[in-house]
């Protein structure tokens, strides 16, 4: 099982409750910020009536965790992409990799560590809903088994007809993420990335990293076949002119 | 003679101070960034994660070391030995970019006191995992390969030779160290198709930052012969550079073509014709760093003069430069929706390596063998100061 969150937009009353239960929770200081920043892992933003929660999407193959070098970053069993600051060099390669944008830094601090939303992975573990689904009063962001929510997310598009747009966001972007959002209104319209590929960006790493091993060796051979060549036609030409 | 060595010492005086300056300046920044933070010397931000340091420090320092690797390469295994008196001036530039890398990244890491982590917590899915690998593993290679010309200078003479011995697979060892994380650079970005604009944005990105690489760094080979031969007053080896130029007319001429067909491939050319902003700095980029090397070091004229040749180089090397940061932040902007522009301190940190570099170059090449066939007779003819004459000479 993989849990994810749905967000419904028409749900949302733009109360902010899900950012300051998820200060609390990850005991992050200072107030809630407009932007999400290493210090507010998940904001409401308003786009002409119409709200839309900034959060990590929580992708089935996140690109941040595929690019860390020291898998500081990594998809868990259950879903969250979680992040160990003690592993961390502070490369900041997740941050210029996620196409959400979503990993922010510690510019202020002399030693600086990533914040991201880690969908409160200590209460999932426990099977407890994540600290924003739980604060929320309306319901619009919901935890659970991410082929619940889709069905869920269709059920409300089916018993609602003209409320909803016709996609949920998350199902095919970045080959599927573990948030998912329905909306009444265009997702490009809320700010959300849309024209994003299908396909994981992992993958395109992958099929150059996969290759490696046999080009070092079919690499290294050629080298040395080239080397021993010269060589050999040096020492011929020599031993003709000793001759 | 006179004024050419009061001359001589003017320059060597102006450079000291610059450098001295510089490196004062660098320990005030780095003192800054390790107390304050990244944010407070730098203008990265969570819209802008990656500037100057990564696009030139780390970008730029590693691709125009590949000359240490294509040099040897064509001593050691292609069997070119008119060009071994030319090896270890290009391993010494090599090796001093490499540390010019580790430096830089030392300040642009969040925890550099981490950077050792990529040898026990592994990533391999990761380009980065890779490239930090291939840097530690080469640079490593990069010292070996020069520790001779110590040992010889301290007279440990059965050492180097015992080292000297194992050259060939060192040698193929460090050409696939640097074929690998040469490309792996450009495979660094890779993973931001909907990120990195359709100019530069392609799945050869490997194979260009290979070829680019082996072009520049020939340029670096060029230049950094010239200069050493103006500071040591030694001459220009044109029987063996202007083939280099030559060489470079090809490799530039492909990687050219390289860039032409994937541009077409992602029906970029619109932003090119349109002279957007990309169109524009791709123009820039492309203008220097492939058409005018390609065009001047193509005809025999301008390869064979000393000056055409280090200026088609020079073209070379300043397109790559372009190039690079067309990649890490030209490309990078209109999806970040921001212009980064790099802050003040982060350009001085940056002259501060190059300079720092340069002056460890040419210590080296004052007190070690660099140059093993370096006539004292040509120094003393170039009417070289006396403080450029190291104290050990005439032994």
């Amino acid at each position: 099982m993989t849990v994810g969150l749905l967000y419904d937009s028409t749900r949302c009353v733009g109360c902010h409750a899900c950012s300051q239960a998820c200060k609390e929770q990850n005991k992050l200081p200072g107030e809630v910020q407009e932007q999400t920043t290493a210090y507010t892992w998940t904001v409401v933003k308003e786009h002409q009536g119409a709200f839309v929660r900034q959060l990590c999407m929580h992708c089935i193959e996140p690109s941040c965790a595929s690019v860390c070098p020291v898998a500081a970053l990594h998809k868990t069993k259950e879903g969250p992409v979680v992040y160990d600051a003690d592993k961390c060099m502070g490369c900041r390669y997740c941050m210029l990799a996620c196409p959400f944008e979503v990993p922010k830094y510690q510019w202020d601090r002399a030693v600086p560590v990533v914040g991201k939303c880690i969908m409160c992975y200590d209460r999932v573990k426990d099977g407890q809903a994540t600290a924003c689904a739980t604060a929320c009063p309306t319901q619009a962001t919901v935890f659970g088994d991410r082929k619940d929510l889709i069905m869920d997310a269709r059920e409300r598009m089916r018993s609602n007809p003209g409320t909803y747009q016709e996609a949920i966001y998350g199902i095919k972007e970045v080959g599927g993420t573990g948030v998912l959002m329905i909306s009444g209104v265009p997702f490009a319209s809320l700010g959300l990335k849309t024209g994003l590929p299908e396909e994981a960006p992992p993958m395109r790493t992958w099929q150059v990293l996969s290759k490696i091993p046999d080009f070092v060796a079919v690499w290294a051979a050629s080298l040395y076949a080239i080397h021993w060549i010269t060589k050999r036609r040096d020492d011929v030409a020599k031993a003709e002119g000793a001759e | 003679m006179e004024t050419s060595v009061r001359q001589d010492r003017f320059r060597v005086g102006f450079w000291t101070v610059m450098c001295a300056v510089l490196t004062l300046a660098f320990l005030v920044i780095a003192f800054l960034r390790f107390t304050k933070g990244l944010g407070a010397v730098t203008n990265l931000s969570d819209k802008f994660p990656w500037g100057l340091w990564i696009g030139f420090d780390l970008l730029c320092g590693v691709g125009l070391a590949a000359g240490a690797f294509t040099v040897t390469a064509c001593v050691h295994l292609f069997n070119l030995k008119d060009y071994e008196p030319i090896v270890r001036p290009t391993i010494l530039t090599g090796f001093l970019g490499y540390i010019f890398v580790i430096v830089a990244l030392l300040l642009d890491l969040g925890q550099p006191w981490n950077i050792w982590h990529a040898i026990i917590y592994w990533n391999h899915h990761s380009v980065m995992f890779e490239v930090a690998w291939c840097v530690m593993l080469y640079t490593t290679v990069l010292s070996i390969e020069f520790s001779p010309v110590v040992l010889e200078r301290f007279g440990f003479h059965k050492l180097a030779h015992l080292i000297h011995k194992f050259i060939t697979p060192l040698v193929i060892v460090g050409v696939c160290l640097s074929t690998l994380h040469q490309s792996s650079l450009g495979s660094v970005y890779l993973i931001v198709p909907s990120k990195l604009h359709p100019i530069w944005y392609t799945q050869l990105l490997p194979l260009l930052f290979f070829t680019s690489a082996v072009g520049a760094g020939l340029g670096m080979v060029v230049i950094e012969s010239y200069l050493s031969g103006r500071t040591f007053g030694r001459h220009l080896e044109m029987d063996l550079l202007a083939p280099l130029g030559r060489v470079m007319v090809a490799v530039l001429s492909i990687y050219g073509l390289m860039r032409i067909q994937t541009i077409a491939h992602n029906g970029a050319f619109r932003d090119i014709i349109g002279l957007t902003y990309e169109g524009k700095m791709f123009i820039l980029e492309f203008a220097i760093g492939v058409l005018a090397p390609v065009i001047m070091l193509a005809i025999d004229k301008i390869r064979n003069n000393p000056t055409g040749l280090v200026m088609g180089s020079f073209f070379a090397v300043m397109g790559f430069v372009v190039n690079r940061l067309n990649v890490s932040v030209t490309g990078m902007e209109r999806s970040a929706g921001i212009r980064y522009v790099p802050s003040v301190m982060e350009i001085t940190v940056s002259l501060a390596l190059v300079g720092i570099g340069m002056a460890v170059f040419a210590l080296a090449c004052r007190f070690l063998p660099i140059f093993p066939e370096a006539a004292p007779a040509r120094r003393q003819k170039r009417g070289a100061s006396p403080a450029l004459v190291p104290a050990e000479e005439g032994h």
